[in-house]
């Protein structure tokens, strides 16, 4: 599958400048500087080609280290490549290392593709990180282990994927030492044949690729997950494991140096739910319907288009905007608010019950809206299963309206 | 239709149902334990929430230096309304003692999409607010739950990201949930379907995860109430 390739081969380039309280070595030596180049990412939906093949220039009295961090990757995962370089800079002690971006302790189980689409919307490369080896921020930051720590959190994930998928975790807890291993490497190297040969026995099953199967075959997916089959390859449950990180903005933004910078985590909604996937007679589950099942309130201000699919913009919109629950506190949710939404909104309709979606990205590209999820899943998903999407929206203002 | 799947799972719609009649009965059974309250979850008009908060008991207090382990009431004043001799069955007292000794626990009943059933995450933390690590407060749980932390340290309690508030917390894992609580009603399928059965899976759950951090349940909170 060339995407899944192309994913698994995504970086990141970082620059990476310890902490100055902690320089200690003085004075410092110059910074190291290497020139890498990047595959270009090539997708047939949206193009987002970049190259990293030049020197960087820094100020003389800044150590910096320059690496590729694979996007499926996490950033504790470095240090070995990193520490090296400041090795003689770092007062006595033991270390406990975490990294910073603009001064926002960064959360190391998340992938750190996931990180830079998320805390850089108009991507700068490359992306300056800070990393600390002292002052472990534990009161913020979950404790981090090393690699051990990496490789535990990334095998729940797993498990809990495998759970969502299949109903339990048989597949994952039955795993041998040697199988778990295997495929641990395999993440960390970046070795995706490693990794399908071991993924292969773990029997995730696959989503239907919707766009190849003709409209009148007959769906092997159940809208609900039933319990205590384990059946390999098979398309059978409809829930699916999704990351949701979501960033709203009471400013319009067209430009993505405009869009929001996130200096705390509490401006970011995680949203860690499984989407239920349905599918309707003669028309396939978009990564739009996906969006709106965890964000039923969110409208685009483009129409949908699909020449495939029987379903008309009136129809669209008439789905899109709604309110929120009905024992929700905050909002009273009258009627005026349902009878306000209105079709064919040329302008995007907006009431403090809605938002729009004006950035989504995973790995890094835009992928429009009309795609088939079971492609956007089975080609864009992570190692351990999930599908990270980073969303950044457009709220009303709290005294909007 | 409510009730509880058969494969030992918890609905969304059910949990707050549930988690609002346990509420209400610990608050009548446990008079001196502190309450439990629904917590919103900080809620944005524009985020579909399948649930929409938490149960929260904070502010729970343990003596870190005691033999036995007693979850007693402690708020941040020194409210004397915690007279432990009337009550019948209830495990609490309440000691007086040096600041540094004593352990404040908070414990959040959290609803888990993934798994579809509660799970527990707990928080300890002395006096002066600082917050305490695994070894710190190891001694003040159960000696069983101790000692099935140290067999899988990565399995059973663990220390993970509270899924709203953005700060470490620890979690009872969940894995087994579903398990257990099957085994729990497959005597009985009819309970399934009644309409307390959420409020009894609620009941069921903590009665054995609760026992696993030193939090009983009393025997006037698991009476059955048939027209309820």
């Amino acid at each position: 599958m060339e995407a899944r390739e192309y994913v698994w081969k995504g970086a990141i380039p970082l620059q990476i400048q310890l902490h100055e309280s902690e320089v200690t070595a003085l004075p410092p030596p110059p910074p190291l500087l290497v020139s890498h180049r990047i595959n270009p990412l090539i997708f047939f939906f949206h193009c987002f080609c970049f190259e990293f093949g030049r020197e960087t220039l820094i100020s003389p009295n800044v150590r910096a280290s320059q690496i590729l961090a694979p996007r499926i990757g996490y950033l504790p995962l470095l240090i070995p490549r990193v520490k090296p370089h400041f090795g003689g800079a770092l007062p006595p002690g033991a270390d406990t290392v975490w990294f910073d971006y603009n001064g926002l302790p960064l959360k190391w189980f998340i992938p750190t593709g996931v990180l830079f689409d998320l805390l850089c919307p108009e991507p700068k490369r490359p992306w300056n990180l800070t990393v600390h080896f002292r002052g472990y921020p534990s009161n913020i930051l979950v404790p981090c282990e090393g690699e051990d720590g990496v490789k535990w959190s990334f095998i729940n994930s797993l498990k809990e994927a495998a759970y969502i998928i299949n109903g339990n975790c048989k597949n994952v807890m039955n795993m041998s030492q040697s199988d778990q291993s295997e495929l641990w490497q395999s993440v960390m190297n970046g070795d995706l044949e490693a990794y399908q040969q071991v993924s292969l026995k773990l029997k995730f099953g696959v989503l239907e690729d919707e766009y190849i199967v003709k409209k009148n075959s007959i769906s092997l997916r159940s809208k609900e997950s039933s319990a205590d089959t384990d059946m390999a390859g098979q398309a059978k449950t409809g829930r699916i494991p999704v990351r949701l990180y979501v960033c709203g903005a009471t400013e319009d933004f067209d430009e993505l140096e405009d869009a929001p910078e996130i200096d705390n985590w509490d401006k970011i909604s995680y949203i860690n739910r499984p989407v239920e996937v349905h599918k309707e007679e003669g028309k396939y589950f978009t990564l739009g319907d996906a969006v709106k099942a965890l964000l039923p309130a969110i409208f685009t201000d483009k129409s949908f288009i699909d020449e495939d699919v029987s379903k008309t913009e009136v129809e669209d919109d008439k789905n899109a905007p709604c309110v929120s629950q009905g024992d929700n506190q905050d909002v009273s949710g009258s009627a005026e608010d349902r009878t306000e939404k209105n079709c064919e909104a040329v302008e995007p309709l907006f009431s403090s019950n809605t938002a729009e979606l004006k950035l989504l990205r995973i790995h890094g590209i835009e992928p429009q809206l009309e795609i088939p999820f079971s492609w956007v899943v089975n080609n864009l998903m992570h190692p351990e299963h999930f599908l990270h999407i980073c969303v950044f929206l457009k709220v009303a203002r709290a005294n909007h309206r | 239709m409510s009730g509880v799947a058969g494969d030992g799972t918890l609905a969304p719609s059910d949990f707050r149902v549930a988690a609002v009649a346990f509420a209400e009965r610990w608050k009548s059974a446990v008079s001196a334990l502190p309450p439990w309250s629904w917590i919103p979850r900080p809620k944005h008009p524009w985020l579909s929430n399948e649930v929409d908060g938490y149960l929260a008991l904070e502010n729970a207090c343990l003596l870190g230096s005691s033999e036995e382990n007693r979850v007693g009431c402690c708020g941040g004043s020194e409210e004397p309304n915690c007279s432990g001799d009337d009550e019948p069955v209830d495990d609490a007292t309440l000691v007086q003692s040096s600041r540094d000794d004593v352990h404040y626990y908070d414990f959040h009943i959290i609803y888990d999409s993934s798994y579809r059933v509660p799970v527990l995450y707990f928080r300890a933390y002395c006096g002066d607010g600082r917050t305490l690590l695994l070894n710190e407060f190891e001694g003040d749980l159960p000696a069983d739950s101790s000692e099935a932390l140290v067999k899988s340290k990565w399995t059973f309690i663990t220390q993970e990201e509270h899924p709203y508030l953005n700060r470490p917390w620890y979690k009872l894992h969940p894995c087994g949930t579903s398990e257990c609580i099957k085994l729990l009603f497959q005597s009985d399928a009819l309970i399934r379907t009644t309409s307390g059965a959420a409020e009894l899976y609620l009941l069921s759950w903590f009665s054995v995860v609760g026992r696993m951090v030193g939090l009983g349940i009393p025997y006037e909170m698991m009476k059955c109430e048939n027209n309820t």
